[in-house]
């Protein structure tokens, strides 16, 4: 993992990785609408309104795993001064936000039916939305600091201080008395739905992370690309 | 089909959150590629200038 720190190592080995992470979010996803839409039937409590899960906590694993990776990015970019850590967690920043978007809207599209709430405070959907203002801290500090080296290094305490919220997301619904409902996948004792819709959702699941790792990989290309233009630039002016 | 247009009573719930997760990702994507492919091309363009 360490060889992918030098730009060079990382645009060569990304570059191979591409076409598969695409094509895999290119089947994955049709295929998980497919299923979602047209073979899953309506719950016996919630009707049709459970097709909005395939949609809702996709988004919030997408979510919660960018967050993950950006916080082990910027340890790796504080600690080791990588030169591509910090711009790969700067990068994850912006899907990660529109992940979290994402799982909110549908999940309070999925409440307002069900609850009878498009939102309530209760821990999970607090906790969440604390993910989404993490993630906008995050990228206004970057652009609020001009040297690109100090806004690397306050964004990345920022994102590994934020790296607390993440367990308490995942456990909220343990933790405190939610409205949202408990664990029901990944809980010991094994999953609490049935596998007509477990299927699926892990299908949709798949195809979110592989478009997430998709574009990520693209972003930092982008900006590995942006940098070394400007450092040509840079270096003809200078002369 | 018809069933299916109005989702059993809950078409304005799952018809949105199709809609907009659709547009979400859809919009991320084009951004992505057009600043790839601008990035791309300036990179190229520099090559070019070197070489020369």
């Amino acid at each position: 993992m360490f060889e992918l720190a030098n730009p060079k190592r990382f645009m060569d080995v990304s570059r191979p990785a591409l076409p598969w992470l695409a094509v895999a979010a290119a089947i994955l996803i049709p295929v998980g609408l497919y299923l979602a839409l047209f073979v899953v039937p309506p719950e016996r409590q919630q009707g049709d309104t459970v097709r909005i899960m395939f949609l809702h906590v996709p988004a919030a694993w997408v979510a919660m795993m960018a967050y993950a990776l950006m916080a082990v990015c910027s340890l790796l970019g504080l600690v080791n001064r990588h030169p591509v850590a910090d711009v790969a967690a700067r990068e994850a920043a912006p899907l990660g936000a529109l992940f979290t978007v994402l799982a909110l809207v549908t999940g309070s599209l999925w409440g307002r039916p069900m609850w009878g709430a498009w939102w309530v405070w209760d821990a999970r959907l607090t906790s969440f939305l604390l993910l989404l203002f993490l993630y906008l801290g995050y990228i206004a500090l970057w652009s609020a600091i001009e040297d690109e080296t100090r806004a690397a290094r306050a964004a990345a305490i920022l994102a590994i201080v934020g790296a607390v919220n993440l367990p308490v997301v995942k456990f909220s619904v343990d933790w405190w008395n939610t409205l949202h409902q408990g664990e029901s996948i990944f809980r010991t004792g094994g999953p609490a739905i049935a596998s007509v819709f477990l299927w699926p959702l892990f299908i949709m699941a798949g195809g979110y992370t592989a478009l997430f790792a998709t574009l990520w990989i693209i972003r930092i290309r982008t900006a590995i690309l942006q940098r070394t233009v400007r450092a040509r630039l840079g270096a003809e002016t200078g002369r | 089909m018809m069933r299916f247009l109005t989702m059993g009573g809950y078409a304005g719930f799952v018809w949105p959150a199709y809609g907009i997760s659709f547009a979400g990702l859809a919009a991320v994507v084009v951004l992505t590629l057009r600043s790839y492919t601008r990035a791309k091309a300036m990179f190229a363009a520099i090559e070019s200038d070197k070489a020369k």
